[in-house]
């Protein structure tokens, strides 16, 4: 998929009409994720009710990759179990970063629009920076980052 | 006027073909390109005259010292410099606003001092400066900007009292292209007593500068920007404040004589040039000077502010599009943001086209804050480029934009 095919299947989309946008009354769980690279930010707040998503909303200044990531994957997780998000997250990463066989088994759904991110070396912290968030945000960490320990693409992420 | 089609065909990287589109290289305020002359200088000193500097008897090692220091003297006339020893080779324009602030900031700067930068710095002429009040206990001041990206002069001149001890400013803008009227801030901080530095790093490209005219204290540019290898840059400090300095690393080449109870510097430059320097890098920075000159800076900076004022007209018509950085004295750099698309979706999109520019804050988030923009698309020209690539990238940007109307 060429870098054009990828950004109008998920621009024309997601990133005019970003689902789930807005902030949530009292979330059980949010976080802030940073890029300091870019300057972007994007907050992500959820409620867990009885182990599943029940709402999920997010909000932020970011490129039109991190938006419609940001938008794709709440509607995604929403009504998921945690341990599901996290299989999510843990796919999502590994296809933005090349590890993840597309055409073999995942639960990645229409997501897969986003595998195109791995040729683009300096965008796959873009794509990656909401789910990290979420990540964080499951585990009650309130600031997750692009850089340093928080780096995506170095942290370890676990089962929660 | 410049036969660009001729100089073009110097550089054997402008004809590469990226995403199967001509390249179209507009991030020259990031790096320049590197014209066959100097590449040819870097083999031919590879190939013929390598051996360390200032060490052996033998003749490669008497070459290469000859040609190192001609390169020097090749720098001080480029610059105008009074004395070669006036000269530092240092790795590039960080390296050499590092060896200000350790040489002479760690000395002469104490509890209280103030520093004077402006909100226009590059992030390597403030972090050092940090990095030292944080150590001394002394003060950064800022002068402000106005909406247009100039200096607030009224203000810098208000900012000096008997604390000042230093003035740091940048020649011209990374991120806006404006050129600061250096030579009137250098002499209103001398008035007080006050040295000056200036990061000549995007101006030295693109400006004719010169040492005794500006009367600088010192002034710090690179060899990557300068069409010159990466690994390489300069200090031009005046003799009497390098003489009183501290060197800034200790090492092999800044000695005199070395004993356990005591060691002598050596003199100016070589005080500051500890450990076997890049040498073949500033023979290539010799060689880029050379080319350079040979083109004349004059005919270059005015061919690139032609290349200026045409793309600036070309993409005042965008819709949605407002330039970032609107000062009455610019070097070729046009920094934009658009309304509703992010920079990083522009440069990934104008890449297919082919067209590189930079994105981002340009490590200067101060000014990126003042102006309330996290980011912008910054095509920065050299005279290399030509009105067709100007055309091109304005096409490009129109249907990159397109995909987000």
């Amino acid at each position: 998929m060429n870098t054009k095919s990828l950004y109008q299947e998920v621009i024309l989309d997601h990133n005019r009409k970003p689902r789930n946008y807005g902030v949530l009354e009292k979330p059980s769980h949010q976080a802030v994720g940073h890029n300091p690279l870019c300057g972007d930010h994007l907050d992500i707040a959820l409620d867990l009710e009885g182990g599943r998503i029940d709402r999920i909303a997010f909000k932020g200044e970011s490129c039109a990759i991190c938006k419609a990531s940001a938008s794709m994957m709440t509607t995604v997780v929403k009504g998921k179990t945690r341990a599901d998000a996290e299989t999510l997250i843990e796919e999502f990463r590994d296809m933005a970063m090349g590890k993840l066989d597309v055409d073999g088994p995942h639960h990645l759904g229409r997501l897969t629009v986003f595998a195109g991110v791995r040729d683009l070396p300096t965008r796959v912290k873009c794509a990656i920076l909401p789910w990290h968030t979420l990540h964080a945000a499951l585990n009650s960490v309130t600031v997750a980052s692009t850089e340093a320990e928080d780096d995506p693409m170095h942290a370890a992420i676990g089962d929660a | 006027m410049l036969d660009v089609e001729r100089i073009r065909a110097d550089f054997p990287i402008l004809g590469l073909q990226v995403e199967g589109k001509p390249l179209v290289y507009l991030d020259n305020a990031a790096s320049s390109q590197m014209p066959r002359q100097v590449m040819d200088r870097l083999v031919r000193y590879q190939t013929t005259q390598h051996a360390n500097v200032n060490r052996g008897v033998h003749y490669l090692s008497e070459t290469a010292t000859a040609e190192y220091e001609q390169s020097r003297r090749k720098v001080q006339h480029f610059i105008n410099a009074r004395e070669d020893r006036e000269v530092i080779f240092t790795s590039g324009t960080t390296d050499s606003i590092n060896l200000v602030m350790h040489g002479y900031g760690r000395k002469f700067i104490g509890p209280g001092d103030e520093i004077i930068l402006t909100m226009l710095e590059h992030h390597s002429n403030i972090v050092p400066w940090q990095m030292l009040a944080e150590e001394k206990g002394a003060k950064i001041r800022v002068v402000p900007i106005n909406d247009a990206g100039e200096l607030r002069i009224d203000e810098y001149d208000r900012l000096f009292n008997e604390r000042t001890k230093f003035v740091g400013v940048l020649h011209v803008s990374n991120a806006l292209g404006t050129i600061n009227p250096i030579k009137q801030m250098i002499a209103a901080a001398h008035q007080r007593g006050v040295p000056v530095l200036i990061d000549g790093a995007q101006a030295a490209p693109h400006l004719t500068v010169d040492m005794q005219d500006l009367d600088c204290d010192f002034y710090a540019f690179s060899g990557h920007k300068l069409c010159g290898p990466t690994g390489i840059g300069v200090l031009y400090g005046k003799a009497e404040f390098l003489e009183r300095m501290q060197p800034f690393k200790g090492g092999g080449d800044m000695i005199l004589s070395v004993t356990f109870e005591k060691t002598v510097y050596n003199s100016i430059p070589h005080k500051f040039e500890a450990g076997t320097p890049p040498i073949a890098a500033a023979i290539g920075l010799g060689a880029a000077i050379d080319y350079l000159s040979g083109i004349g800076m004059s005919a270059i900076a005015a061919h690139e502010h032609r290349l200026l004022e045409y793309a600036t007209g070309q993409i005042r018509d965008i819709p949605g599009l407002r330039i970032i950085g609107t000062a009455a004295h610019k070097t070729a750099v046009l920094s934009f943001e658009v309304e509703g698309v992010h920079p990083h979706d522009i440069g990934t999109l104008l890449n297919q086209e082919g067209v590189a520019v930079r994105t981002g804050h340009h490590c200067a988030q101060p000014v990126m804050l003042r102006l309330k923009v996290p980011a912008t698309t910054r095509a920065s020209f050299a005279f290399y480029n030509t009105m067709a690539e100007v055309d091109a990238f304005i096409a490009s940007l129109r249907a990159v934009l397109e995909i987000f109307r």
